[in-house]
């Protein structure tokens, strides 16, 4: 006997199997940023200064350049993934949901780039 | 013609059927807080950006963060953080099977709440102590 709905049969719907991957890639992301979000309050706590002779000295130190960049790249995909379940949990129309995740998408990207961009900017001497 | 589509099947218990329980407000803190960190995200961009693109920049953007209604946001942020954190903690120990009596959850959830004020309100004494005003 089959629990699925006979138009869910005819429309040949089921569970994607995609659901695993995104739960489990939201728990390694987690885990990932409660080292990585440790180390940067850390580095926060440890600046003697925000001067900008400081900070961008800071930044390009190649240790730290590589935590911020893990950090943004990590940051950005648990927040898409965070804001994707809200999305269809409260985005009930079909199209509007499809057109708000695409818009999230592009933002997220777009800040990874800008973040990203700029650390190897600093990093490889390019600024300043 | 017997649609099971049409038929009035079962739903699940929302919201509106249960009381109201302070494990709930937390619980829905964990997706504020979430919210409010990814836009976050843009301020974190903006100060390596501002840092990146040159003396000029980063004083501005230094003068922004300086702000007094900005720094109230940057509490906020602070908070939504180490919230986030702690609760992201509680739920992964969720996850393994553990804490879901409902004393435990209730206990922890009361740490992480309390938890997350304690941080907050260390790490700033801490900035503030370590680099003054002039942050």
């Amino acid at each position: 006997m089959s629990l699925r709905s006979p138009i869910g049969r005819v429309l040949g719907l089921g569970a994607a199997k995609e659901g695993l991957s995104h739960w489990w890639s939201q728990r390694v992301t987690s885990v990932a940023l409660l080292l990585l979000g440790l180390w940067f309050v850390s580095a926060l706590l440890r600046m003697p200064t925000f001067d900008y002779e400081f900070v961008v000295a800071w930044i390009a130190v190649p240790l730290n350049a590589v935590l911020l960049l893990l950090l943004a790249g990590t940051l950005i995909y648990h927040s898409l993934l965070g804001v994707q379940v809200v999305v269809e949990d409260y985005v009930h129309h079909h199209g509007l949901k499809i057109a708000t995740m695409m818009l999230l998408t592009f933002a997220h990207v777009a800040v990874a780039a800008f973040a990203i961009f700029a650390v190897l900017r600093i990093a490889f001497g390019g600024a300043g | 013609m017997d649609s099971t589509s049409t038929r009035k099947r079962p739903l699940s218990p929302f919201l509106t059927v249960y009381r109201w329980q302070y494990t709930m407000a937390l619980s829905i803190l964990h997706r504020v807080t979430g919210c409010a960190l990814s836009v976050g995200l843009l301020l974190f961009a903006y100060w390596l950006v501002a840092a990146a693109t040159g003396r000029e920049a980063y004083d501005t953007a230094r003068a922004f963060f300086a702000h007094p209604l900005v720094r109230v946001l940057l509490i906020g942020f602070s908070f939504a953080f180490f919230y986030h954190l702690l609760n992201g903690v509680r739920h992964m120990t969720w996850d393994t099977g553990h804490g879901l009596e409902r004393k435990s959850a209730r206990l922890s959830g009361w740490i992480v709440f309390l938890g997350a004020i304690a941080t907050t309100a260390l790490f700033w004494v801490l900035v503030l102590r370590h680099v003054g005003g002039a942050a």
